[in-house]
Order: C-alpha cells, then structure tokens, then sequence
C-alpha cells in the first residue's frame, strides 16, 4: 500500500492514540470548529454542480486550487450548517493533502474515513465522507491534466 | 401554521419546539437526539436530551437485524425511561434518524413517542439553548416487551408477494438511486448494490418532500397532493410498503403515511435496496418509472 502524505499519517496517528471514543469525537468537533469556507476568490454562491461531492447529505463542494510547484491547495464548501462531520473532514483534508504530490493524493484510500471516524459509521455518512475524499482526488486528477495540456511535456 | 390546524390524522405524535421547551424538566419526558452525522449530538444538544445513536444502540452488531428484547431492555434502563415516559425524538437532516430510533422504538410497542417537529435544525434557528455534556439519569427498572416485527416490518418474501400482487410500494429514494443511474457513477462509492433500478410497480417520491424548508412537516392537504394524487395511493390500499436504501429514509415517510395521513398499513421493508439490488432473480426496473 502506497504511503500516505506524511500529514496525514501523522493526524492518523494521533486519533488512533485516542483509544476512548469521546475523546475522539471531542477532537474531531475542535478540528470542525476550525471550518472556514471557501473564499470568493474561488468560488461563489451559487456552486457550480461540478464541484459537488455525489452523494453527500451534507451538501459539500471540492476545489483544486493549482499552486505553482504542481500540487494543490484544497478549498470545501458545506452548506448544511449541520454538517459537523463533513467541516471535520474538509479541514483534515484540507490541512494535510494541500501541497501534496498529485500521485500520493490520488494513492489515499477513499476508507481513511474509517480511521478517522472510527467504524461506527452509517453506510449513509460513510458514502457522503468516502465522497469527499474521491471528489477532491477528481479534482486533482482534472485540474492536473487541464495543465498538462496548457503546458506539455518536452 | 400550528401542529393542531394542519389536518393531520393524529397530530398528537408530534409536539412543537416550544412543547419540549416547557418540558426539559418534565420528569416524565425524555427527549432523544438520534442523528446521522455522530459528531452532531456531542458538539451541542437539546438540554436534558440523551443521545441514541443507529449504529451504537438500535442494532445488532453481528446480524443485520436491530436489537432484541434485552438489548432495548438496556437502552431504555440506561437512558431512564420506562413504560409510562413519553419519549420525544428530535435529530437532523428534517428527523429522518429521528424517525427511524421511532420506528425501532415502535416495533417495542413504545406508544408514547412523538417527534419534535422541524428537529434540531428549527430549534437552534429559533435560538433555544443548545448544550454539550451528556445528562446522567438513574437507571429505569424497565421490563420490555418482545420485539414485534409482524405490524410495521416488511421482509422480502412479503415484499415479491407485495410486487406480485400489484399493492402499493413507495421508493423514497432520489430519482437517480430509484432509475439505477446513480449506482452507475464511477469513482464514487455507491449503496453496495450490485444492481441499480427499483422494485417494480413503485412510485418515487423523494422522501424530503414531506417536509417544509423550516424542516417541519408539511400540511396534510399539501401531503395528501404528493403522496394520493400524485402517487397514487389511496384508502383501499390493503398495504402499503416503503424502502429505500436501508430503511432511513423510508421510516420518514413510514411516519407520514401512518400518522399524519392515517394509513393503516404501512410497513418498512428494511431490507430496501441494500438488499433487493443484491438479491438473486428479483425482477428489477429502471428508469423514470413512476416518478412522482
């Protein structure tokens, strides 16, 4: 199995150390509360469909945003205000895949949301989360052959 | 608009915000927040309300069946209610977990549930106190009943007798999941069906419908519209049976059929498309079908 973006792991890592499940959840609502929307530099309301996560009762939305050294910065927009485990989610995302190489981010597992949500998980959530984490690889998969065209190889 | 002035058939099982705001500390009430989201409860809750959660507490962890006698035994003992408490569920996403924890607490034949109307979401828009900490209750000396699948459960032979026999059959599901299109989208994690489609002879209606941008639930006249004219069902239904993708979404509409428009019948097949979409020789259709 490929290795996971060092952030990332690390992140993994400290849930995992969390062995009592209110702990956990405590940790998860922290990181949520550092939620922040996407800017209006990137996007604006109304959201292009295309950015939409399939499947998410949430209602999240993904952007790749290139930087200069061919890898991402990762913008989310979660429009249900209940939505506390998708903004969990998009902060660890965004937290530790922006900068990653294209080919590590396209390698991470769509499941890592059991590691950090743990099993309980409802097949309903756990699509919606799963779905976060393939739209932002999608993303990443496009934006970088959208540049690859502009600018070729040789 | 009033619960009471909506025609509901029996508006009695729903209560209104400011009802559970004059009872947090009734002592014979004890709200139930029942979310999808598990973070939600512990971020901020109803104060006083104990949290019941799907996967933890109504299922069995083996089987796929949710608990048994003594497992609701021990929920109900461990959340202090007992037989004469009045149960009031409230959760996210327009209560449709809510009313599933309703759902499986009516096959334990609790008949003194309600449902906060408009969930949590109505609540915290109305700026109501919202408060983290889980409350502590003693434990009931709560003696349950057997469960009772036999009212308000459908299980699959009883669905193919269903589809044979022509009777009425509601997928709440989203046009794309009730086609089969939305099974079909690559790179994405889809229901864990192997086939895509819906159960022949039902008519879509998207379970959401029932419910007001506010989250609460819709007028009768406005249900009455959607589900026996636009979808076909009447009083002379013998049965009506819902599903969806695992029985979430169909308990939501379960609770509109049977107590806002007065359905006697209406059965949850629980099974839904988790497990028609994998069943062997099922008969399946796809497209548009009766979408209403």
């Amino acid at each position: 199995m490929a290795a996971l973006p060092a952030k990332l792991q690390e992140t993994l890592d400290t849930l995992a150390l969390l062995e009592d499940r209110s702990d956990r959840i405590q940790m998860l609502i922290d990181v949520a509360d550092r939620f922040t929307d996407v800017p209006e530099s990137i996007a604006r309301r109304p959201f292009a469909e295309e950015h939409r996560v399939p499947g998410c009762e949430s209602e999240a939305f993904v952007w790749a945003e290139p930087r200069g050294d061919g890898a991402f910065r990762y913008h989310f927009a979660v429009e249900n205000p209940q939505g506390v485990s998708a903004m969990a989610l998009a902060v660890i995302l965004g937290d530790t895949l922006s900068g990653s190489p294209p080919a590590q981010v396209a390698a991470v597992p769509a499941d890592v949301v059991y590691r950090i949500f743990g099993n309980e998980l409802s097949m309903g959530k756990s699509i919606g989360l799963m779905g976060m984490v393939c739209k932002l690889q999608s993303e990443t998969a496009r934006q970088s052959a959208e540049r690859d065209v502009r600018q070729p190889a040789g | 608009m009033k619960i009471e002035e909506r025609g509901y058939a029996h508006p009695e099982v729903l209560v209104s915000t400011d009802w559970v705001a004059e009872h947090l500390d009734d002592p014979s009430v004890r709200i139930v927040e029942s979310n999808e989201d598990p973070l939600l409860y512990a971020s901020g809750h109803v104060p006083g309300a104990v949290e019941v959660d799907w996967t933890r507490d109504l299922n069995d962890p083996v089987r796929r069946d949710y608990l048994d006698r003594d497992g609701f035994q021990a929920l109900m003992r461990r959340i202090g209610a007992d037989g004469e408490t009045t149960l009031v569920f409230y959760g996210d996403k327009n209560n449709w977990w809510a009313t599933y924890a309703f759902w499986v607490f009516q096959l334990f034949g609790q008949s003194k549930a309600k449902i906060m109307d408009g969930g949590r979401l109505k609540w915290k828009q109305e700026g109501r106190s919202l408060v983290r900490g889980t409350p502590s209750y003693a434990a009931s000396a709560f003696v349950a009943p057997g469960r009772d699948d036999s009212r308000l459960r459908a299980f699959r032979d009883r669905v193919l007798a269903h589809v044979d026999a022509g009777r009425a059959l509601i997928d709440v599901r989203s046009p794309a999941e009730y086609s089969g299109e939305r099974l079909h989208m690559e790179d994405y994690p889809n229901e864990g069906a192997l086939r895509g489609g819906h159960i022949p002879g039902a008519a879509n209606v998207p379970w959401a419908r029932a419910v007001a941008d506010d989250g609460t639930f819709k007028p009768a006249d406005d249900l009455t519209a959607i589900y026996r004219r636009e979808a076909g069902l009447d009083d002379d239904d013998e049965e009506v049976i819902v599903y969806c993708r695992i029985g979430e979404r169909s308990s939501h509409t379960w609770f509109v059929l049977s107590y806002l428009l007065g359905f006697d019948d209406v059965r949850n097949y629980d099974g839904s498309w988790t497990e028609w979409g994998n069943l062997v020789g099922v008969p399946i259709e796809k497209g548009s079908g009766q979408a209403a």
